[in-house]
């Protein structure tokens, strides 16, 4: 049975304090692979399908996509292709993202338990996990329990007796953004450049070698076997917002209490900041946040009893993203730090499509400019005809968009910090 | 040239997967555990096992942040210059290293010992900031404590 905490948060509820890690034992103890026996014995992919878009759980992962939807576009029957793969991206890289990290190292049973589970609803007979390369703790811990799995008869021919098989290994990365990227990500596992992949085709059609792919972020990965031994219903019952669940929320920034915590999705951005983060450090005032990540747009005071859930967050005017929060206060420059995002996203560009090759560098020259006191008049509508040449549908992939939300966003709530490092030109 | 022993856990890395280009990303980290580095020749004898052009294979080794095409010191520092980090002091603590090493940012101490590299957001952004050397994590970072772990690895012999 699985224990009080977990039923609330089945995510972390089960995570220990001390940061050791849950062994196979320690994992089957609350509850672990009971799911996997229920599934394989009584219920066909269609049913799990079934439940898994009933629960409305949605990727956590960035885009948000509803899980049950994409997995139904994967061929299925006989006449479907062969073979078909399932990959949990853990490729964790957005800056100011830490929440797989916490999973992998902690858990990682849970994500092997998803990804069996999934595998077997889309019919799946490979898969892969996709490790950034910093996260050497949660490769160990990965390695150690597939192997655990595999000796158990959780991996492997013929699972649990039953006439399905699914083997499932790891690949570590070696660092680079655009590996996070769905079609980038299938790119770096057959041992290319991480280049975008036109769609469509999409990759539940054509992905890895050409087959039918269903990638998948770590967190989004973790719920499903939770939800399928405990409900729909109570998945969705989980949450404060439409759709299903708990998510992992965190803060960093010059908070008191930074870190990440389960909580129902929905959950205000007022509450993690204050009740979980316990507010500003002395000294520093709040003036923004970006919500999910660096490639969301910053939002300010006024949206601070926002719900961090999908529809809400973008009804304010950003994206919930990965969740993870980051800080501005009014100590930290606020070009500085949309300088900072902008190199990062310049520098992990792919330099496959010119809008983002030449874009990102050119937006990253005009804030450093501003910054060493070389700002001309027109430098501000420069910046904005960038937001709008690397904005949706301009680009391959959502790299470029994505940097361009800080920094459209900026230039909208925080106008000020940028004119005034513009002279005035009254010679003119 | 590669070792044997080298050459036969690329062989065994290629044999995973249909395809052998797949296990590029995996035989390059194997040459650098041996040798640091990927060189001109290393890569052209990987380019070879794994049934690749070498041209294609460099195009794969130059995508990646870890993958490094130039010599690298005994300990490489890859410090996080993300935003979390940046907010966090990352500007102050850069300065720091660079100062006790005598280095800028990409270069390689005199003595071998340090190569120290800037590094995309390492994921631990609530401890932040935050630097590896090597295969260790380091976190909440100040300077005496960049004092004290640069210690730690200047005793350690070469292994």
């Amino acid at each position: 049975m699985a224990n009080g905490s977990s039923m609330d948060k089945p995510l972390t509820g089960d995570l220990r304090s001390d940061g050791a890690v849950l062994d196979l034992a320690a994992y089957e103890k609350v509850g672990g692979y009971e799911a996997l026996r229920r599934v394989l014995k009584e219920m066909t992919p269609a049913d799990v399908l079934k439940e898994i878009t009933d629960s409305r759980l949605r990727g956590r992962g960035g885009a948000g996509f509803p899980t049950g939807q994409k997995w139904s576009f994967v061929p299925m029957g006989e006449n479907a292709p062969t073979p078909k793969y399932l990959v949990a991206n853990a490729d964790e890289m957005e800056p100011g993202t830490f929440k797989d990290r916490m999973l992998l190292e902690g858990n990682p049973h849970l994500l092997i338990e998803g990804m069996i589970l999934a595998a077997y609803t889309i019919q799946a007979t490979d898969g892969y996990i996709f490790l950034r390369w910093a996260y050497k703790l949660a490769a160990e811990r990965i390695v150690r329990a597939l192997a655990e799995a595999r000796d158990k008869g959780y991996l492997g021919k013929n699972i649990l007796g039953s006439d399905y098989s699914f083997e499932l290994d790891l690949h570590t990365s070696a660092g680079r953004y655009m590996c996070g990227e769905e079609t980038g990500l299938l790119n770096a596992l057959e041992g290319k450049r991480a280049n975008p992949r036109a769609k469509p085709p999409f990759p539940q059609v054509s992905g890895l070698w050409g087959k039918p792919t269903i990638v998948q972020n770590v967190e989004t990965l973790c719920n499903i076997a939770p939800i399928l031994r405990n409900g729909a219903q109570w998945y969705l019952g989980l949450s404060r917002s439409e759709d299903g669940g708990t998510k992992l929320y965190g803060v960093s920034g010059k908070v008191k209490r930074p870190g990440a915590w389960e909580l129902p999705l929905g959950t205000t951005i007022r509450e993690i900041l204050e009740r979980r983060a316990r507010g500003m450090r002395d000294g520093h005032r709040f003036r923004g946040v970006l919500p999910g990540g660096a490639s969301t747009d910053f939002l300010v005071e006024e949206h601070l009893d926002t719900k961090m859930d999908y529809g809400s967050v973008q009804a304010a005017g950003s994206r919930l993203g990965t969740g993870l929060m980051v800080v501005l206060d009014d100590k930290t420059s606020v070009v500085g730090m949309v300088l900072n995002l902008e190199r990062f996203f310049a520098q992990e560009s792919c330099g496959w499509c010119t809008p983002c090759r030449d874009g990102l560098p050119w937006t990253a020259r005009i804030l450093q400019g501003l910054l060493e006191g070389r700002g001309r008049p027109g430098d501000l509508e420069r910046l904005e005809m960038q937001t709008r040449m690397m904005g949706p549908g301009n680009t391959f992939c959502a790299l470029a968009p994505g940097a361009m939300e800080p920094l459209q966003s900026a230039l909208k709530y925080f106008r000020e910090d940028f004119e005034k490092l513009i002279p005035k030109n009254d010679a003119a | 040239m590669l070792t044997e022993q080298e050459r036969e856990r690329i062989r065994a890395e290629a044999a995973h997967y249909d395809y052998p280009q797949a296990a590029c990303v995996e035989a390059l980290k194997i040459v650098q555990e041996g040798h640091r580095w990927v060189s001109d020749e290393h890569l052209k004898e990987v380019a070879g096992l794994l049934d690749m052009s070498p041209a294609a294979l460099d195009s794969v080794a130059t995508f990646y942040n870890l993958i490094f095409r130039k010599p690298v010191g005994e300990n490489v520092i890859l410090l996080c210059d993300s935003v979390s980090c940046w907010i966090l002091g990352y500007e102050d603590i850069c300065a720091h290293l660079k100062t006790r090493l005598g280095v800028e940012l990409g270069e390689t101490t005199a003595d071998g010992k340090f190569t120290l590299l800037p590094m995309a957001c390492l994921g631990t952004c609530d401890r932040g900031p935050a630097m590896m050397v090597g295969s260790d994590l380091h976190r909440n970072l100040d300077n005496e404590k960049v004092d004290e772990i640069l210690g730690r690895y200047r005793q350690t012999p070469e292994a």
